[in-house]
């Protein structure tokens, strides 16, 4: 669409040759402030507009005990006021140049964004770089803002029958890893969470050397360096703490979590496995075992038993500490969850011991790769990618060097992988979301949908 | 050599965007005819091997027999499920050893597709949609598989409030008009649908005269007008035409209730509202925006929210359909509170129906509807999606490059007139599902509109 700037990008690559790796998935540039604050660029020329990010390396899981929720709760209070943005303007500001802006918090990091027209970018990255250092809270802000927090959790959590449910079988899945606690925290401490928490969080982990800036869109590394320098290169440098999280303690016991509910429409079933992060080769593999209609799962369960109506499998390699590997499905009309439950075991049985085959090696790859061009087909997608990923722990060549290191692992390799998770240790944790008076046979409920992983395609 | 090459090309390209770039346009919609008459909108785009080419044909609900409803919605999850020569697992594979993505929608006005594929697969995708538009198969065990599956959905919408609320006002709203019938269909009526009501729905919609086709991506003029014709050309010329009637609304003025065990209560507000073709569209978003649109300024938000804490979201949408348009605001309260919160939203109601709005007010609104116009852009989906539903609403090529200027044009005075023509509070038709205690409704449901429970077996 435009020429000319396309081929900026192109020049501009050869000349500054900072290559993040011999592959490159993405094209991202990078450079780092004197300060420590990455800066992750991803040209996408096609529209004049700008995604710009902040990722904090901070999330609920480097919470202090006793204070869940307060890393969801500083991210709310970022949207009162600064020394400079008066209470609440923020998205009013943004909201009036056009812009769309939001803020999410997991266990794993803190991040706020706007999406602009590109002439508007210095002044989203002026209020963003501001509201790193100069929040201004008062006791009544405060006490608004936990009663609107409670109200959220409320609806987000405790009204919808798949969250408290997900909330609950996580908290057994990482017994004594901070993932058990959920990212919004849980009511009785969001109840007491003060002005001195927000602030001495805010304090501790809010600076330039635990942050990564992350624009995607009309811009290069070399335009966007001088007013990365401008908006954020003066905001000191700031002693932030090692994220040590204690390690999850071991599963001995056969675990089920059972949660009946009014608002379920069909009942879901859950094997849910600890897995390690960044592994290669289990995203091929829950692309095989779970990845759509031609499936293993689906196949298997859906179109050849006829003992679901749906069925998948989720593996989201971005964490920053071992994550989870989860097979799932929803019965088929008069089939028992225990029936379910039994398939869903011969499954991962079944990966353990045969493994995969080449053919669906081969397409698993090609699905894969293939998506990388769908996330560059999109203005936001690469930016939470590069995000996710380094605020987890992961530096570029991780993405970079995606579809390169997929394309060569071998049946082996994730043979290998599969008879790891599924070794006859590894203790899973079972979950069964039931209508309310349902009993062993009832009828069946499309899966809760997964959270958005590095596999989907489109977000 | 190459160095200075490399810096004339820099030097080029440094000042070529404000020398070429041409900011008023959004987007270079190319229109093409094919040799079979079909109407294409093209927006190229190299930069990504990428293509996204969206369709849609006349008709959706209307298309749906009155005693059936969800044929539709089966054949949009059963065209993908085996065609021609290819068994269902076949047509799967292929789409997935080809990173393909199809899809198709049952939708209000019409039947809508969406491919999106690599440009490196364009041959076999073109060729896979071509045979399920053409030659669908329909497979008995493919049917009942997918059946079950849609019983599922089914089921798990009449459990969840969110989809209760919104399905009991169009069916309260539009009943008797097929706007106001269950999209997905009802546990009912999938146990009566036949292999031939999905052969009769696909030979009576799918015709060229009522296709719009949009393609955003990687595919030249000449590429573009061969697929269509490839995938479209042998379709029959003509749908069979249905006797398509304005809906009349329903229960204007009126409170009905659903009530169900939740621990709050899910509440929707509507009426009447405009057509996109209408002249006052533009005014009507403004108006829209002002109301409950996406800002913390919104005045529903103001009063509902901020002043008086009596919901955490409210939000108001302005629909146009082909036959109709709704202007409606959603919301959840605590069970104590749901009279307070509707006396409230009435209010608001009636203040911008009688003042209009402020200069400041509309001006944030001018500026945000325009600024993020590009920002729904930013895929090629979402640019064909976006570009294909103005075709089909038989706008102009370039409508999405003059919509900014049409929403600029808009005065104050005009928001206050559009106001008082748009918002009518005596109007409003409430849809309350919950059960707030103590409080009266005109129609009580004990079952989702056109949705009875049939009785167990």
């Amino acid at each position: 669409m435009r020429f000319f700037k396309i081929i900026t990008a192109v020049a501009f690559g050869l000349l500054m040759a900072i290559p993040a790796a011999e592959a490159k998935d993405f094209n991202a540039e990078t450079f780092t402030l004197k300060n420590g604050l990455q800066v992750v660029v991803i040209p996408d020329h096609r529209t004049p507009v700008v995604t710009h990010m902040i990722w904090y390396k901070f999330g609920a899981a480097d919470e202090p005990r006793g204070k869940s929720g307060i890393a969801h709760f500083v991210e709310r209070l970022l949207f009162r006021g600064t020394t400079h943005v008066p209470d609440g303007q923020f998205s009013l500001i943004v909201k009036k140049l056009g812009g769309n802006e939001n803020a999410f918090t997991t266990p794993d990091y803190t991040a706020f964004y706007q999406d602009v027209a590109l002439p508007h970018l210095p002044r989203v990255m002026e209020m963003e770089a501001d509201r790193m250092t100069n929040l201004v809270l008062d006791d009544d802000q405060v006490a608004a803002e936990r009663q609107t927090n409670i109200e959220e959790r409320r609806e987000r959590i405790d009204a919808v029958p798949q969250a408290a449910f997900q909330e609950q079988l996580r908290s057994v899945l990482f017994i004594n890893h901070p993932y058990s606690t959920p990212a919004i925290g849980w009511r009785h401490e969001l109840e007491g969470l003060t002005r001195d928490d927000a602030m001495t969080t805010y304090k501790t982990w809010y600076a330039p050397n635990n942050a990564i800036l992350v624009v995607s869109g009309d811009i290069t590394a070399e335009e966007l360096k001088p007013l990365a320098e401008k908006y954020y290169g003066d905001i000191p440098v700031a002693e932030v703490p090692e994220r040590n999280r204690p390690l999850p303690a071991p599963l001995v016991a056969n675990m089920q979590v059972v949660y009946k509910d009014p608002q379920v429409g069909v009942p879901l079933v859950i094997k849910a496995y600890r897995a390690p992060r960044g592994s290669d080769a289990l995203e091929l593999l829950t692309e095989i075992a779970g990845g759509g209609m031609s499936s293993r799962l689906y196949k298997d369960l859906v179109i050849d038993q006829h003992l679901a109506v749906s069925g998948g499998t989720d593996y989201d390699p971005i964490s920053f500490n071992d994550t989870s590997f989860s097979l799932y499905a929803s019965p088929a009309p008069g089939v028992s969850v225990q029936k379910l439950e039994a398939a869903l075991d011969q499954e991962a049985a079944k990966l353990a011991d045969a493994g995969v085959t080449p053919e669906e090696l081969k397409s698993a790859q090609h699905r894969l790769i293939a998506t990388r061009f769908y996330y560059l087909d999109s203005l936001q997608g690469p930016a939470i990618l590069f995000g996710r990923a380094l605020a987890s722990g992961f530096d570029i060549s991780y993405l970079e060097n995606w579809t390169d290191r997929i394309g060569k692992l071998t049946v082996p390799d994730v043979n290998k992988a599969a008879k790891t998770l599924f070794a006859p240790e590894s203790i899973p944790v079972t979950g069964f979301l039931l209508p309310s008076g349902a009993t062993a046979s009832v009828q069946n409920k499309e899966p809760l949908t997964p959270p958005p992983s590095f596999t989907g395609g489109e977000r | 050599m190459m160095k200075n090459f490399i810096i004339l090309l820099v030097l080029i390209a440094t000042f070529a965007p404000s020398a070429f770039a041409d900011s008023s346009k959004v987007l270079d919609v190319q229109k093409l005819k094919t040799p079979a008459g079909i109407e294409v909108w093209l927006v190229q785009d190299k930069t990504i091997p990428v293509i996204s080419m969206s369709y849609s044909f006349d008709g959706g609900l209307a298309y749906d027999p009155d005693d059936k409803p969800g044929v539709g919605r089966l054949v949009s999850i059963l065209l993908d499920e085996g065609a021609g020569d290819m068994t269902g697992q076949e047509f799967q594979s292929s789409l997935a050893d080809n990173s393909i993505d199809m899809k198709f929608t049952a939708g209000r006005d019409a039947f809508y597709g969406r491919l999106k594929t690599l440009k490196a697969n364009k041959d076999v995708s073109f060729h896979l949609l071509a045979l399920a538009l053409n030659k669908p198969r329909f497979d008995g065990d493919a049917i009942e598989r997918l059946r079950n599956a849609n019983v599922t959905v089914i089921r798990e919408d009449m459990a969840d409030p969110d989809w209760l609320v919104e399905h009991s006002f169009n069916g309260m709203v539009f009943e008797g008009h097929p706007y106001g019938a269950p999209a997905l269909g009802t546990l009912d009526s999938m146990t009566k649908i036949t292999k031939q009501d999905l052969l009769d729905y696909v030979h009576a919609q799918f015709g060229r005269d009522g296709l719009k086709v949009t393609i955003a991506g990687d595919l030249s003029r000449e590429e573009a007008t061969k697929a269509v014709d490839d995938v479209f050309a042998t379709l029959p010329a003509q749908a069979e035409q249905l006797d398509e009637k304005a809906p009349e609304f329903k229960s204007t003025g009126k409170t009905i209730m659903l009530p169900i065990n939740a621990p709050q209560t899910y509440i929707s507000v509507g009426e009447a509202g405009l057509k996109r073709t209408d002249k006052d569209w533009a005014a009507a978003t403004i108006i829209n925006y002002i109301l409950g649109g996406n800002s913390a300024d919104a005045r529903l938000t103001r009063e509902m929210h901020k002043k008086r804490g009596l919901t955490s979201v409210v939000t108001s949408t302005l629909t146009g359909m082909k036959h109709a348009g709704v202007i409606q605001a959603s919301f959840t309260a605590d069970n104590g509170k749901v009279a307070e919160g509707l006396q409230a939203l009435r209010q608001e109601w009636t203040r911008l129906a009688t003042d209009g709005a402020t200069d400041e007010e509309v001006q944030a609104a001018k500026a945000y509807l325009t600024g993020s116009l590009p920002l729904e852009l930013t895929s090629t989906s979402s640019i064909s999606d976006h570009l294909n539903e103005l075709q089909r609403e038989g706008l102009d090529s370039d409508y999405i490059n003059q919509r900014n200027a049409a929403i600029n044009a808009v005065t104050t005075p005009d928001v206050k007139r559009v106001s008082a023509r748009l918002l009518k509070p005596d109007n409003l038709t409430t849809i309350i599902v919950g059960q707030p205690p103590g409080f009266s409704a005109d129609i009580m449901l004990d079952h989702p509109p056109g949705m009875a429970v049939p009785q167990q077996k």
